[in-house]
C-alpha cells in the first residue's frame, strides 16, 4: 500500500522525484490495559489470573504507508481510530509492537501545544527549554529568539512567569516555539482548533507557507474542511486499519460515510425512548425536485422540506420549522412559519406542511435538518434532530458553505 | 517570510532530505552497542540536559524570598543537629575527634546518593507531560535530576570546607586526593540505580516510596553517624565475612574516602586496609551494573509513553 502512486495532483512539481520521509512498514500497536497497579495488586494476580486483570488492545494493526517529502498528508478517523496512535509512533514517543518506521530529516511534533513549559519559568526560559526540546541549538534559538516572540505577540509578558499566562498566550508562545525550529516533517494533532480565530488564521497562513517550502505536514484533524483545504491526500483509519487512502476531496467522502453509518446505528439505538410530549415531529422529508431521492444536490436546485406534525391534544395556535446545519453543527439557514407568516389551522391530530426554497447555493458536504414544533411564543414542543440529511455536491473552484459565482482574472499595472 | 530558512527551495529540501540516510524512528534500543549512541546521543543533547538541570534549579526555590540560601540553610540545620543531639546529648563526640566535620562529611556524600537516586527515580514519571509528546533521549531526565544533585552537593561542599575552616582542621593534604574516587565512585552507583529505578518506576509507583526506606536504611548501613572502628570492632573477630559485606558496600568506601579526605581529625583512626583498591573494584562492577541497568532502561523506555 502506497499512496505516492495517487492520482491527485501534487502540490509540487516533480512528485515522482520526491524523495521519501517517512516509510511505514507493517506497523502494529498493542495496548495492554491493566486494571491492577500496584505492587500488592500485580503479585495477587501474578501469572495466569494477572492476564485476566489485563486487556489486549490493538490500536494500529498493519498499517503501511509511505510519505513523500512536501506532501501535506490529513489522518482521518472516528474518536479512538489510531490516528494519533500513528502520530506518535512517528514521531518515536512510542514504539511499534510489530513493524518498523523510518524517517529523515528534522521532525517537529505539534502534539500537544505547550507540552514541557514549566509553569514556574519565565516565558522567555520556556522558549529556550521548549525550543532545546524541539532540537534547536542555544545559539540557533537565541537568533530566532525575536521572531519567535513577535509571532507570538507576547511583548513584555516574556519575563513573565507562564503561569500567569493566560491559555491564550500559552498557546501562542508555544506554537510561535514549534514552527520556528525549522522542520522537514512536521506532526499536528488537533492542535489547530485552539487559540482565537485570528491566531488560528496565523496558523493556518504559517501551515500554507511551510507547504510552499516544501516540508512535509502529517495532519490530524476532525475538521473535515480544514483537510479538505489543507492536504492534498489522506488516510481514513477505523479501527485501527487504513479504510482508504487518496486525494483528500475522495477521503473525506469516504470518511463522511462511515461517520453517517456509526451515526444511524447510534441513532437506532438510542431509538427506545419514551417520550411524554404530546407533541411529536413525526416525518421529515428532503426533496430535491427534478432528482433521485438521494441523489447529490446541485446548485440552483429546489429543495422541497416536508415535515409532519402530531400533537395528542388539540392545539390551536403552533408554528413549524426547521434549520439547516453543516456536520459540524453550524447553523447555514432557518425559517419558521412565524418568520414566513404563514398562519397554520389548529392542530387535530396531525398536520404537514411543506417549505419550499428555490435556488440553493450550498457549499459542498452535508448538510443536516431539525425540524421543530413550536409554541406561538416560540418556545419548542418538539424537535427532531437531524431528522433529514442531504449531501451538496462538491464545488472544484471554491470551499465554504456557500456558492457564489466566481471569476479571476490578471490586474495589468 | 524570514523566520525560518527563506533560502530553502523545495528542491534543495528535497535533494537534502534525499541525501540523508532513513533511521528507525525512536530510539534504536534493539541494536547491539545502543549504550555507545546513547552517549553520543545524549552528548548531543548537552545544552537540553543543562537547560533541564537550570530548570529543576530555578523552579525548586523560585517565589522563595531566600532563594538558594536555603539549599544552604538545611544542610547548616542538618550539621547542627546532629553535632548536638548525636554528638553531645548521646555522647557519640567521646569516642569520635572533630564530630561534627566528621558527620559532615559523611553527609555531604551520602546527600548527594541519596538526592541522585530519589531524584532520579521520580524524574520519568514527573516529566511525563513531555515524554508523551516529545521524543528526546529519555536517559536525559534521569541525568538532569542527576545533575541538579551535583550541584546541591556543591553547595553542601562549599558549608563543609567552610566547617573545616571554623573547626580549625583545614584538610590541606594529600588524603584529599580520595575525594575524587569517593565522588566518581558514588556517580556511577548514582546513575546506574537511577536509571534502573527511574524506569522501574513507571511501571509499579511503588518505587518510589520503596526507595525513600532503602535510602533511609542505606544511610544507617554506611558510618556516617557512628564510626567504620565501632562496627570492626564488633564484627571483625565474630563475623569477619559481614564485615567485609559492609565494608565493601560502595557508599560505605564513599564514605570511608570522604572522611579521609576532609576529617583531619581522625587521621590515625584505624580505615580497612587497601580502601582505594576496594574502591577501583566497586567502581568496576558499578561501570558494569550502569550498562546492564541502561539496557534494562532502554528496554523498558519504548513503553513510557503508553505507561504514564
Amino acid at each position: 500500500m502506497s499512496i505516492t502512486h495517487d492520482n491527485a495532483p501534487g502540490r509540487l512539481d516533480g512528485t515522482d522525484t520526491r524523495p521519501t520521509v517517512v516509510s511505514i512498514s507493517n506497523v502494529s500497536k498493542k495496548f495492554v490495559i491493566r486494571k491492577d497497579n500496584s505492587l500488592k495488586e500485580r503479585l495477587v494476580t501474578l501469572g495466569r489470573a494477572g492476564r485476566r486483570h489485563s486487556e489486549e488492545f490493538w490500536a494500529l494493526k498493519d498499517v503501511s504507508l509511505d510519505i513523500p517529502a512536501g506532501s501535506t498528508i490529513g489522518l482521518l478517523g472516528p474518536n479512538g481510530s489510531g490516528k494519533s496512535t500513528l502520530l506518535k509512533a512517528i514521531g518515536g514517543i512510542i514504539e511499534p509492537t510489530k513493524g518498523t518506521i523510518t524517517r529523515r530529516g528534522r521532525l517537529a511534533a505539534l502534539l500537544e501545544l505547550g507540552a514541557g513549559f514549566h509553569p514556574d519559568l519565565t516565558g522567555r526560559e520556556n522558549v529556550f527549554l521548549n525550543a532545546s526540546i524541539l532540537g534547536l541549538s542555544q545559539a540557533e534559538t537565541e537568533d530566532k529568539f525575536d521572531d519567535i516572540l513577535t509571532f507570538s505577540g507576547i511583548g513584555d509578558f516574556i519575563d513573565t512567569q507562564v503561569k500567569f499566562y493566560s491559555s491564550g498566550m500559552y498557546v501562542r508562545l508555544a506554537f510561535a516555539v514549534a514552527i520556528h525550529t525549522d522542520p522537514d516533517v512536521l506532526l499536528v494533532d488537533e492542535v489547530l482548533a485552539v487559540g482565537d480565530e485570528a491566531f488560528q488564521r496565523k496558523c493556518l497562513d504559517k501551515i500554507r507557507e511551510f507547504q510552499q517550502q516544501g516540508r512535509t505536514i502529517i495532519l490530524v484533524s476532525h475538521s473535515l474542511g480544514q483537510v479538505q483545504e489543507l492536504c492534498d491526500q489522506a488516510v481514513v483509519l477505523s479501527r485501527g486499519e487504513v479504510k482508504f487512502q487518496g486525494s483528500a476531496a475522495d477521503a473525506v467522502k469516504n470518511f463522511r460515510d462511515i461517520l453517517e453509518g456509526r451515526r444511524i446505528a447510534e441513532a437506532e439505538a438510542a431509538e427506545p425512548e419514551e417520550d411524554a410530549n404530546p407533541g411529536a415531529v413525526t416525518k421529515t422529508e428532503v426533496i430535491v425536485e427534478g432528482r433521485e431521492p438521494g441523489a447529490e444536490v446541485q446548485p440552483g436546485d429546489t429543495i422541497l422540506v416536508r415535515i409532519e406534525f402530531s400533537h395528542t391534544t388539540p392545539l390551536d395556535r403552533w408554528h413549524s420549522g426547521f434549520k439547516i446545519e453543516t456536520n459540524l453543527g453550524t447553523q447555514v439557514y432557518g425559517t419558521d412559519s412565524r418568520m414566513l407568516g404563514l398562519v397554520h389551522d389548529p392542530l387535530r391530530g396531525t398536520a404537514a406542511v411543506e417549505y419550499r426554497l428555490t435556488d440553493v447555493r450550498l457549499g459542498g458536504g452535508p448538510y443536516f435538518v431539525h425540524s421543530f414544533l413550536a409554541q406561538p411564543s416560540g418556545a419548542h414542543i418538539a424537535i427532531q434532530r437531524q431528522a433529514a440529511r442531504f449531501v451538496v455536491a462538491d464545488d472544484d473552484e471554491a470551499s465554504g458553505v456557500i456558492r457564489i459565482k466566481a471569476a479571476a482574472r490578471a490586474l495589468t499595472a | 517570510m524570514a523566520t525560518t530558512t527563506p533560502s530553502t527551495t523545495p528542491d534543495e529540501r528535497f535533494a537534502r532530505l534525499d541525501n540523508e540516510p532513513m533511521v528507525v524512528a525512536g530510539q534504536p534500543s534493539k541494536v547491539f552497542g545502543g549504550t555507545f549512541g546513547i552517549v553520543r546521543e545524549i552528548f548531543a543533547h548537552r545544552q537540553l540536559l543543562d537547560l533541564l538541570i537550570r530548570r529543576d534549579l530555578k523552579s525548586r526555590y523560585k517565589d522563595s524570598a531566600l532563594g538558594f540560601v536555603w539549599t544552604l540553610i538545611r544542610p547548616i540545620t542538618q550539621l547542627i543537629i546532629y553535632y548536638f543531639v548525636m554528638g553531645q546529648i548521646l555522647g557519640a563526640a567521646r569516642s569520635i575527634p572533630e564530630f561534627a566535620v566528621y558527620i559532615f562529611s559523611g553527609l555531604t556524600i551520602y546527600g548527594l546518593f541519596s538526592e541522585m537516586i530519589a531524584g532520579s527515580t521520580s524524574s520519568i514519571v514527573s516529566n511525563g507531560g513531555l515524554i508523551k509528546k516529545v521524543y528526546t533521549p529519555r536517559e536525559i531526565y534521569p541525568l538532569a535530576s542527576i545533575g541538579s544533585a551535583l550541584f546541591n552537593f556543591g553547595i553542601q561542599l562549599v558549608v563543609l570546607v567552610g566547617a573545616t575552616i571554623v573547626t580549625g582542621a583545614i584538610p590541606w593534604h594529600w588524603d584529599i586526593l580520595y575525594f575524587f574516587p569517593s565522588v566518581v565512585l558514588v556517580l556511577i552507583y548514582g546513575v546506574a540505580f537511577g536509571l534502573l529505578l527511574a524506569a522501574l518506576n513507571v511501571y509499579l509507583r511503588d518505587m518510589q516510596y520503596l526507595v525513600e526506606v532503602l535510602l533511609m536504611l542505606a544511610m544507617w548501613a554506611s558510618p556516617i553517624v557512628y564510626s567504620w572502628s565501632m562496627v570492626s570492632d564488633r564484627l571483625a573477630a565474630s563475623h569477619g565475612w559481614l564485615l567485609q559485606l559492609y565494608t565493601d558496600n560502595p557508599i560505605t568506601l564513599a564514605v570511608l574516602g570522604f572522611h579521609r579526605a576532609f576529617w583531619i581529625g581522625g587521621a590515625d583512626t584505624p580505615y580497612p586496609d587497601e580502601l582505594l583498591l576496594r574502591m577501583g573494584i566497586a567502581m568496576l562492577i558499578g561501570l558494569v551494573l550502569v550498562y546492564a541497568f541502561h539496557r534494562v532502561f532502554a528496554r523498558l523506555q519504548g513503553n513510557f509513553a503508553q505507561e504514564l
